[in-house]
């Protein structure tokens, strides 16, 4: 149907079936629901249109049927531009509500859907189906301890993220009250602008093999969010020190051997292995202790 | 059980500020939120924050810029606040490390947006939100304020008296969602509710899934007026699969709106002819719609934006994050190909009823970002006025929730001596309450648990029973499928465009929700992260919202701001210079009216034309 239209008559759905073809994925997905589509409808649906074979992985501790993790088909109808989250929302909404994943925003900012999709790190909704191999493998981030299907436990990235003592520590500052700003040069934004970008998604720590071994590893996003203070000129030298030292212990940027795996998943392009890299040269030229 | 003095539910940019506020004004401190606070919506906004801080501009012109805006149904002092307080609080997040764009001598730069007289947009790149979300994060982290995330709050536990002004919040009830356990949470001084807005009330929309109108819900069923719910903001450029926002940076770098037949509309129909793409968002978003209506549109659903004329470089330099949109988000490469564009929810400019404090008529309980109604937004809000209303507002109401003197509060709040009353609404079906599962906003404490610790043990006992209720049935209705039929009804009928017809139909299938809700079952047994069942929570709480919108937008019989009514398609500020407030009376929606302020503390702000 379409949806957003002055005349009340013609927010009727159109009678005319020619119209599917050029409708929007949402409209498409709106109709099909509104003609309460169910397992038996999902058939009638792959035997009309396209459809994309979705294999999603399944476990809950809890439920007994689901204790023994397995995957799930799914044959979701496809339209351009569906991406792999709009196919597990539909799986969910149409086919098994119980069908479990963290997103939010759709947009690629909110970092909640990264999942493994056909053996890769992937943000669900920024993954276009067109893009993929089918059947489509859809499972959780690796290395992560599984809460329920698609879910995992972030605790332990979140922790190595706060490990880094990721927040601006300058109490040297002029008074906000008189619209006295810190200074700082276009060309050291700039300089920290790509580390700023990460949106949390953990990608970059599920695909690397030393964070996979050393559960103590503070890992390649809490690195970077170091990097952004370290870099960043608005600090004191002191504290850029104190910070480095936090890095540079046995479990800090001497443990990254430079496998690049962290910087090929990150959903924002941010240079990852780079900025690890950089900070190790910081640290041998500030003379810190080497492990 | 928890106890803080302050709980804050919702951890983006109004919940963040909030925390951080209240802490330094001493109070123990703790933030309640389904989503990690990184993950919260806040970090979608991309243009800016505005805040009078060069010289030349002053806060007066700022709050001058933002009452026209609003189509004068903004309230003076909550307007003077917002631009009072921004520029110091902007800086504030600077001084906290946020990334600002910057010019060569190193000062943050500031940048012209629509309605504004002078360029007063403070951001960083086209990621302000992000950055701001971040930045207060970190500074949450830094205190070390407890943050319980991935916990959804369910209700809240307000006392029993018959006059929501008299009642008072105590604390929350929340469910652990990877555990399934339920908890109250008692607040010894103040709950804050900074829940964000309701845009999943509508099937098209830039919001995230998770913006659902929690906290509108609960404190509306605890006996808080929802304020100007009509007031929902259209965003003319997102995209149609999936609602995501094309920025207005596009047709601010020259980027143009053609129909199906090639035509630069806004100018070949005359919908602006001074300003063409440019025009507010609501002229341009009801020229989009009048296209596809009479024939014009692209695949009878939506129009043409193109920017492929501004040349591969300067669309790599400063929209390279568009393309990246297009491509990923609707599968369409916008160096080559138009991007397809329509109308989509953006931005709910009423909510719960607060004054400059955040406080609302109940005691102890508070609201405050898009959560909330101050007003500051009046009948449309101006690009960038969102984020400074969140750490602004946020601010305040952290403070005040923690016990300091913000002064006496100019704006009323609740139903009191300065309202008046609707009598003659005529209503197609009874709103309100139906079935045991929207019963009750109150703890009945019948005399049995008066003190705070009894109604919190009261509130979380009747929770886990209508979790058990939900999950025990074995068939019914699933809550999917009533929200779609709501989110479907609001978005073709109190869309842009609105008719008394149309808004009639809307809340009859609003209250076959209701009924339909009755039955509403939890298919998923499982404790663990069950997100069948929050979110037949949240589907619950989209039911009440929608029908206050609606509500709102049939007895409000004027265009003003984003609401246009084609019975009267003209601004009636002899009627309607008041404020729409809509609160549950025993399980009954009453409308009441409380006129706009418009005498700020020096001068007072005359009602003026809007034109474009
Ligand atoms: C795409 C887009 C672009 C925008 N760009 C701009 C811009 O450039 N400038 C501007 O000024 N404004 C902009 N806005 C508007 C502005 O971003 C929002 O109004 C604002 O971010 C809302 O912030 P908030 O803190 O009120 O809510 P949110 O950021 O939505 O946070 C809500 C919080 O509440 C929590 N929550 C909700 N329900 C519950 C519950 N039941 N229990 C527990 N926790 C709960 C969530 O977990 C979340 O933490 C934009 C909006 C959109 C959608
Ligand atoms: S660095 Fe990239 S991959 Fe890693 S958490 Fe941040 S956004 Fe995700
Ligand atoms: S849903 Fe937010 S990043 Fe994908």
């Amino acid at each position: 149907m379409s949806t957003q239209q002055q005349e009340p008559e013609s927010q009727e759905a159109p009678a005319d079936p020619e119209m599917k073809g050029t409708q929007s994925p949402q409209e498409r997905r709106l109709e099909e629901k509104e003609a309460g589509l169910d397992a038996q409808a999902e058939a009638d649906a792959e035997a009309e249109g396209e459809t994309v074979h979705i294999k999603v992985f399944r476990y809950d501790p809890e439920v007994e049927a689901k204790q023994e993790p397995r995957f799930d088909d799914f044959h979701v109808p496809f339209e351009k531009g569906m991406t792999v989250l709009d196919a597990v929302m539909y799986a969910r909404d149409e086919f098994d509500s119980s069908l479990t994943f963290r997103h939010s925003c759709r947009q690629a900012v909110c970092g909640s859907d990264a999942f493994f999709v056909n053996g890769r790190q992937k943000l669900g909704c920024k993954t276009q189906l067109a893009d993929l191999e089918q059947p489509i493998r859809i499972e959780p981030l690796p290395h992560q301890e599984v809460v329920k299907d698609l879910v995992v436990d972030m605790d332990h990235f979140y922790d190595q993220m706060h490990a880094v003592e990721p927040y601006f520590q300058d109490e040297d500052t002029p008074d906000p009250a008189d619209l006295e700003e810190q200074r700082q040069s276009p060309e050291n934004r700039e300089k920290i602008k790509m580390s700023s970008r990460c949106i949390w998604c953990g990608a970059c720590m599920s695909s690397c093999n030393i964070a996979a071994g050393d559960n103590e590893y503070l890992g390649p996003a809490a690195i970077n969010k170091a990097y952004k203070f370290a870099m960043d000129d608005r600090e004191s030298e002191e504290i850029k020190e104190h910070r480095l030292r936090i890095l540079e212990q046995e479990h800090g940027v001497w443990r990254c051997q430079t496998q690049f795996s962290c910087t090929e998943v990150c959903p924002k392009d941010i240079p990852l292995t780079e900025h690890i890299q950089e900070l190790k040269r910081e640290a041998v030229k500030k003379n810190l202790k080497f492990w | 059980m928890y106890e803080h003095d302050v709980i804050v539910v919702g951890a983006g940019g109004a919940g963040l500020r909030a925390a951080i506020a209240a802490h330094e004004a001493g109070a123990d401190t703790a933030l309640v939120t389904k989503l990690h606070p990184v993950r919260s919506h806040t970090g979608a906004a991309e243009g800016g924050i505005n805040a009078a801080l060069q010289e030349g501009d002053d806060w007066e012109l700022h709050a001058y810029d933002t009452m026209k805006g609003s189509d004068y149904l903004g309230d003076a002092p909550a307007v003077e606040t917002l631009a009072q307080d921004s520029p110091e609080d902007t800086m504030r997040l600077e001084h906290w490390g946020m990334p600002f764009s910057r010019e060569e001598d190193g000062t943050v730069s500031q940048r012209p947006f629509g309605g504004l007289s002078y360029p007063r947009t403070t951001f960083a790149g086209a990621e302000t939100g992000h950055h701001l979300l971040h930045t207060m994060y970190e500074q949450v982290v830094k205190r070390g304020i407890q943050v319980y995330d991935e916990w959804y709050v369910m209700n809240l536990a307000v006392t029993d008296e018959d006059d929501p002004n008299d009642r008072t919040c105590h604390g929350v009830v929340a469910y652990d969602v990877q555990t399934g356990q339920i908890e109250g949470f008692k607040a010894n001084s103040g709950v804050i509710l900074a829940t964000g807005g309701p845009g999943q009330a509508f099937d098209h929309t830039t919001n995230a899934v998770s913006c659902t109108g929690d906290g509108h819900a609960i404190a509306y069923r605890a006996g808080a007026p929802l304020e100007d719910m009509e007031f929902i903001q259209f965003h003319p450029t997102s995209l149609p699969s999936t609602g995501v926002l094309i920025s207005e940076g596009v047709r601010g770098e020259g980027g143009i709106l053609y129909n199906n037949e090639g035509e630069r509309f806004m100018f070949e129909y005359g919908y602006a002819n001074n300003s063409g793409e440019l025009a507010s968002r609501d002229v341009v978003a009801r020229a989009e719609l009048t296209e596809v209506a009479e024939g014009r549109g692209v695949n009878d659903e939506y129009v043409h934006l193109d920017m492929r004329h501004l040349g591969e470089e300067r669309i790599l330099d400063r929209l390279e994050n568009i393309l990246h949109l297009a491509e990923d988000f609707e599968g369409v490469d916008g160096l080559v190909e138009p991007m397809p564009v329509k109308p989509g929810q953006h931005y709910a400019m009423g909510g719960i009823d607060v004054d400059e404090n955040g406080q609302t008529c109940i005691n102890g309980l508070y609201a405050a970002g898009e959560a909330a109604c101050v007003s500051v937004h009046g009948g449309n809000r101006l690009g960038g006025n969102a984020l400074p209303e969140l750490i602004v507002f946020g601010k305040r109401a952290g403070r005040h929730a923690a016990g300091e003197d913000l002064g006496e509060p100019q704006i009323q709040t609740g139903y009191g001596d300065d309202v008046e009353d609707e009598t003659d609404a005529d209503l197609p079906v009874q709103p309100g309450e139906a079935g045991l599962e929207t019963a009750g906003g109150v703890a009945a404490d019948g005399g049995v648990a008066a003190d705070a610790e009894g109604i919190l043990e009261r509130t979380v006992e009747r929770e886990r029973e209508r979790v058990d209720r939900l999950m025990d049935r074995n068939e019914g209705i699933q809550h999917a499928e009533i929200r779609q039929k709501l989110q479907k009804a609001m978005t073709d009928h109190v869309n842009v465009f609105r008719t008394e017809e149309g808004i009639k139909k809307a809340l009859r299938v609003i209250r076959e929700c209701r009924e339909q809700y009755q039955d509403v079952y939890v298919d998923d047994p499982s404790r663990t992260f069950n997100t069948d069942l929050q979110q037949t929570y949240e589907t619950r709480n989209l039911i009440d919202v929608a029908e206050t919108i609606a509500l709102g937008a049939l007895v409000r019989n004027e265009f003003r701001g984003a609401h246009w009514r084609q019975e009267n398609q003209e601004r009636d500020d002899e009627n309607w210079l008041k404020h729409t407030l809509i609160s549950w009376n025993g399980g009954e929606p009453r409308i009441f009216y409380r006129p706009v302020i418009l005498e700020g503390e020096e001068k007072t702000y005359e009602p003026k034309e809007r034109s474009y």
